[in-house]
């Protein structure tokens, strides 16, 4: 009962600047907390405070995605699997989390709720689309969030949040009972402030699920992340993911590979293309999902979101079937780096947080749009559907964190969580309270 | 009109999508980033035999 009142209490505290939660289910949290303080049962995460974005169904509220449009739906029925599975796992859920809309987003801004904040400086930016997943966790509100990741939605924000985050396999994890985006892309997933609880997040959602037709049908693989980091190779990706990065992204990486003894660089092949791919199957998904809304309710979206998709209904069909079938070959052709490689690091973002309301980045002295680019080496990485660990670095002198892709091979989630428990015993990444 | 202001224009009517004229400067400002970075993947060869990701399980 103790962390779910703490928790409460931070949220009374602290949403007012954050603005993380769009919900809090107080009344449920104390609820479950009283029947667990009640109970005998060992449970692995018995008593720990959650939250989540608020596409994943939580009972009795409607799913809002980041939306106006989805306030008019009725109230789940039901929650999501992946919430059913933390819960009986012992945590509680103690509310559902900002978003940018429909997770079409790498900024955390809503124009409907407002912003979510970066917890290390309230005039930047929480990182998106999962951003009040990462406001929460890096603000010391809650230690586990849930999110989704499409095309870099949990590593972003663990990025700019200074948070460890897991982005699993494709497949990995049950998207039943959350808002889609995406079905070719989207994922779900765990944010924590160490890397304990995000694996114990990590093994209590596991297992296959009738729901969801993508969830893998392999039984569930509890990940033991203490092994240490002997017989791993490491290698950082070149090229691609070493272009257009500020200095801070760049010595993140170099800071992580040193700590991992890492070995030459190589190059994933076509990356570009893949992040262009990407980009074509989540413009035209999406506009597919949205089809109805866009007839219907064209100004109840925001308008950034809402002129993305209408220009994705109008891409030709043989276009997106050519990006499915590139997906194909450069997910063959991705996997044959791991016959030299067991993990792969790239940066999260370009950058640090941004500060609210920038539209420009300037990258490698180029001034470039802010929200495409932001995901611009997270993209292939989940293109490809590999799992990843984003863990959260410090640089010395530096105000603001910035985090580091730890990618590993197909259904591999393991020896991404090893290294990034090794990172944090060593103290190479560690999550930061705020002042 | 341009041939991304026609499609815009031919497009949306298709589709029955209502467009405010205010809006046809972004749509077409996304439209043209979509097309250009699918033209790079159009541009990349493969064989005839290559499967699309996808699989469906009956």
């Amino acid at each position: 009962m103790n962390a779910v009142e703490t928790a409460l209490a931070r949220i009374a505290e602290r949403n007012p600047v954050l603005n993380a939660f769009t919900a809090v289910t107080a009344d449920r949290a104390r609820a479950k907390a009283a029947a667990l303080d009640a109970s005998d049962v060992a449970l692995p995460l018995k008593g720990v405070p959650f939250a989540v974005k608020n596409l994943f169904d939580i009972a009795g509220i409607p799913t809002l995605a980041g939306s106006l449009i989805n306030r008019d739906r009725p109230a789940a029925t039901a929650d999501a699997t992946l919430i059913r599975r933390m819960e009986a796992a012992g945590a509680v859920l103690v509310g559902a989390l900002n978003m940018g809309e429909y997770a079409y987003d790498f900024t955390g801004e809503n124009v409907h709720d407002g912003p979510s904040r970066n917890p290390y400086d309230a005039t930047r930016m929480s990182g998106g689309s999962s951003g009040g997943s990462g406001s929460a966790v890096g603000g010391g509100v809650v230690p586990i969030a849930l999110g989704s990741d499409t095309n870099g939605s949990i590593r972003v924000p663990s990025s700019f949040c200074g948070i460890f985050g897991l982005k699993p396999t494709f497949g990995r994890l049950s998207r039943a009972g959350s808002f889609p985006f995406v079905a070719s892309l989207d994922h779900l997933g765990p944010f924590a402030t160490n890397v304990r609880d995000l694996v114990l997040a990590y093994n209590a959602m596991q297992g296959p699920d009738p729901e969801d037709p993508f969830c893998t049908e392999r039984p569930a693989e509890p990940v033991d992340a203490s092994g240490g980091i002997a017989g791993l190779r490491v290698r950082v990706l070149g090229g691609y993911f070493r272009q257009g990065a500020t200095a801070q992204a760049l010595a993140a990486v170099d800071t992580v590979a040193a700590a991992l003894g890492a070995g030459e660089p190589v190059e994933l092949p076509e990356a570009a293309r893949a992040r262009a791919a990407a980009y074509v199957v989540t413009a035209t998904e999406g506009a597919a999902l949205h089809l109805d809304r866009l007839r219907r309710r064209p100004n109840d979206f925001d308008p950034a979101v809402r002129d993305r998709l209408i220009a994705g209904a109008l891409v030709p069909a043989a276009l997106v079937a050519k990006a499915q079938k590139f997906r194909r070959w450069f997910r063959d052709n991705t996997l044959r780096l791991f016959d030299d490689a067991d993990i792969l690091l790239a940066p999260c973002t370009p950058c640090p947080a941004p500060l609210l309301g920038q539209t420009t980045l300037d990258l490698a002295g180029e001034t470039v749009p802010l929200r495409p680019n932001i995901g611009i080496y997270t993209q292939p990485i989940s293109f490809a559907g590999l799992p990843v660990a984003a863990v959260p670095v410090w640089l010395p002198n530096e105000t603001l964190p910035i985090g580091v892709q730890v990618i590993a091979a197909p259904w591999r989630e393991d020896m991404a969580l090893r290294a990034a428990a090794y990172l944090e015993q060593a103290g190479v990444c560690r999550w930061k309270p705020c002042a | 009109m341009n041939d991304l202001e026609t499609l815009i224009d031919v497009g949306s009517r298709l589709l029955s999508i209502p467009i405010d004229p205010a809006w046809k400067p972004a749509i077409e400002a996304n439209l043209a980033v979509t097309l250009r970075l699918a033209a790079s993947v159009d541009a990349f060869p493969l064989p005839d035999e290559a499967d699309p990701a996808p699989v469906y399980r009956p």
